[in-house]
């Protein structure tokens, strides 16, 4: 059946951001399929110039109201890198404690308010309150317990306090930590409800084969810097980012794209997935398992489920982190230092995938270059091309106007992605 | 009746509408005092028929003045809400940078539009000035509440270092270290300086605020003028000061 087909979304809704999906067909032909950001651009880079290392972990969480304790971390570990400074074990600890918390919130935030209403047939959360009453408690549950996470580690959920250069401004409370502990216990049935629900949906049935890009360390499953890995087989070092991303412009899209081996590559929980699956926690193993996620998987569809198997990892593992905590004297929480001229990458695991800053600073320790590659930029290629392909396979399986709208809606939402961050 | 709201994200971070999903506990209860109209980030049904607007971000390319010229037409009560609405916040930052050089330094040769950063007030009249980098969930609660009943909204007129006080705090100051607190319009429970570091001033001056003290305090402590001038101008919030080596 040969016909014409014009889907142009402005301002896609249930992303954090503005950006347009358009697909053209004619006579049953894709003509065009593309994924335009047109949010306004903000400069951070330029802004980061002149500013003191010291300051810059204020600045640069401003990039993400989800992310930003990624982008304080990231930003922090370059300054360090760049001019030597080793944190304490404990502030190392507290951070990767952190990091759990918002990921944990930003997937739970994800999988709850911006992807179950597409499954579900709604158009947000606010229905499945009436329609799925045990589903949406699980869900905010578990945010919660993410932000109390960020909060108990860093002073704050969005925009972290004391995040600081060379370790942690201040130890988190223990009967805090204590209280957080309980929260975890009693989030896993939350977590099990959750687990359900997302088996007892259809997942898209979707391949296109694509390199996959993280961290890897080796020893345990990756969040703050480490060696930068892709399933095509490509390890370098942290510092070398810029072979990584290879960035480019393209005129319809104020955030820019990447490129590795291939013309397009992904960054997310399904990369870290793909590159570290064996370094989970057993029952995230198990989770996979359940879910048939095995590496190396190239259904996009498949990162939501990824990011669920997160979920179960990053409550054990926080468990382990706080339990730690609680045995330590938290006493030696930061290393003094004197800023100096240098120049380094910092590289973490964002909830949605590889984060890098890259800072150069004088002899003053103040900014005189600075570089961030976001994750959802590493994804635009990935999400155009995926637009593509997805939109080619609905016509052949004559697939309604409406459930191809749903599903490039869907595939987008997918990757989770976080278009002001991009557009930094 | 619900109010009806509508939320709206220009430049900025969307860190403040986060928020209204935060404090998880009392959500469900929130959320019945509010018909949410328009909320691009999690609601694909878009209504037009809102009489509060929240505005997130500054202003900085022309189709957002199109976008926020519109919506004041609409509103019955606009809120400027958050730090980049207020004052410009961060991104006020990029103003002092020629425009050609900073499009140049990010994208190269690719032609980007981009305006000097500007406020909400800037453009159109504001209703209500709710700051913060981010907002404080608790004080847009209340706020909430106070416009769904009807009575007046008020933000705190005396600074953060009342809070801060409160909480049985050191100083930062006796470690050696300016903070914003004495100068700062409190709501925030003074989260910086009991994370301990400074308050950067997020919320704009305090109502009762005495400047030339705070001026004498930085300088009778030999505290780096550098230092002062990067805290004031972080968010846009304070006008400049001048000091012995600017």
């Amino acid at each position: 059946m040969k016909r014409d087909f014009s889907l142009d979304i402005r301002h896609l809704t249930r992303v954090e951001g503005h950006a347009n999906i358009q697909i053209t067909v004619r006579d049953g032909e894709l003509v065009d399929a593309r994924w335009a950001i047109v949010e306004t651009p903000r400069f951070f880079e330029v802004m980061l110039k002149g500013m003191s290392a010291e300051r810059v972990p204020f600045l640069t969480s401003r990039i993400c109201g989800i992310c930003s304790i990624s982008h304080s971390l990231a930003s922090i570990r370059a300054v360090e890198r760049a001019m030597e400074i080793v944190p304490p074990v404990a502030a190392e600890k507290t951070r990767l404690l952190a990091m759990h918390g918002e990921t944990l919130q930003s997937h739970a935030l994800h999988l709850f308010f911006l992807v179950a209403p597409d499954f579900a047939g709604t158009s947000s959360v606010l229905p499945l309150m009436q329609s799925h009453p045990d589903l949406v408690r699980a869900g905010l549950q578990l945010k919660e317990l993410g932000n109390e996470i960020s909060t108990v580690t860093t002073g704050r959920c969005t925009h972290p306090v004391s995040l600081v250069v060379g370790g942690i401004s201040k130890a988190p409370d223990k009967q805090r930590l204590f209280h957080l502990r309980t929260m975890i216990q009693e989030s896993k049935p939350a977590l099990e409800i959750t687990c359900a629900f997302f088996r007892s949906l259809t997942i898209p049935d979707f391949s296109r084969e694509t390199e996959f890009i993280s961290l890897s360390n080796g020893s345990n499953y990756p969040a703050i810097g480490g060696q930068l890995v892709s399933t095509d087989g490509v390890k370098r070092d942290e510092n070398d980012y810029l072979l990584m991303t290879n960035e480019y412009t393209r005129d319809f899209s104020t955030s820019k794209f990447t490129r590795l081996s291939r013309e397009s590559s992904v960054a997310g929980a399904l990369a870290r997935f793909n590159n570290n699956a064996h370094l989970l926690h057993p029952k995230a193993k198990e989770c996979a398992a359940r879910f048939g996620l095995e590496p190396v998987c190239h259904n996009p569809f498949m990162n939501n489920i990824a990011q669920l198997v997160e979920c179960v990892h990053i409550l054990e593992d926080a468990e382990r982190l706080i339990n730690w905590l609680l045995d330590m004297e938290l006493i030696d929480i930061k290393t003094a230092y004197r800023p100096k001229a240098g120049s380094a990458t910092g590289a973490v695991e964002a909830p949605r995938g590889i984060l890098y800053h890259h800072i150069e600073t004088d002899d003053e320790g103040k900014v005189t270059k600075a570089d961030c590659i976001i994750p959802t930029t590493q994804n635009n290629g990935n999400i155009h091309d995926d637009l593509r392909s997805l939109a080619a396979q609905a016509f052949k399986e004559e697939k309604s106007d409406e459930e191809i709208t749903k599903l490039c809606e869907m595939v987008v939402r997918s990757y989770d992605p976080c278009v002001s961050c991009s557009v930094h | 009746m619900k109010l009806k709201i509508a939320s709206f994200d220009f430049t900025c971070c969307e860190g403040c509408q986060l928020q209204f999903a935060n404090s998880e506990s009392t959500l469900t209860d929130f959320l019945e005092l509010l018909d949410i109209r328009n909320f691009r980030e999690i609601l694909s049904e878009k209504h037009d028929d809102y009489d509060i607007a929240f505005i997130e971000g500054s202003i900085s390319r022309e189709d957002e003045v199109e976008r926020l010229l519109k919506i004041r037409l609409q509103a019955k009560v606009l809120v400027a809400f958050g730090t980049c609405a207020c004052f410009g916040g961060v991104n006020s930052l990029k103003n002092r940078f020629p425009l050609d050089e900073t499009v140049r330094e990010v994208y190269g040769a690719m032609a980007i539009e981009t305006l000097p950063v500007r406020k909400i007030s800037d453009l159109v009249k504001v209703d209500l000035s709710i700051p913060g980098c981010p907002v404080a969930k608790e004080e847009v609660e209340r706020i909430i509440v106070s416009l769904a009943t009807g009575s007046q909204v008020t933000l705190p007129k005396y600074p953060v270092c009342v809070e801060c006080k409160q909480q049985l705090n050191t100083c930062l100051f006796d470690l050696g270290e300016i903070c914003m607190g004495p100068i700062t319009r409190a709501g925030c429970n003074a989260v910086c300086p009991t994370g301990k570091t400074a308050c950067l001033g997020c919320r704009g001056p305090a109502e009762e605020l005495n400047m030339p003290a705070f001026l004498e305090l930085v300088r009778e402590r030999k505290l780096s003028h550098s230092d002062l001038q990067e805290k004031l101008s972080f968010y846009n919030a304070f006008e400049p000061v001048a000091t012995d080596e600017t």
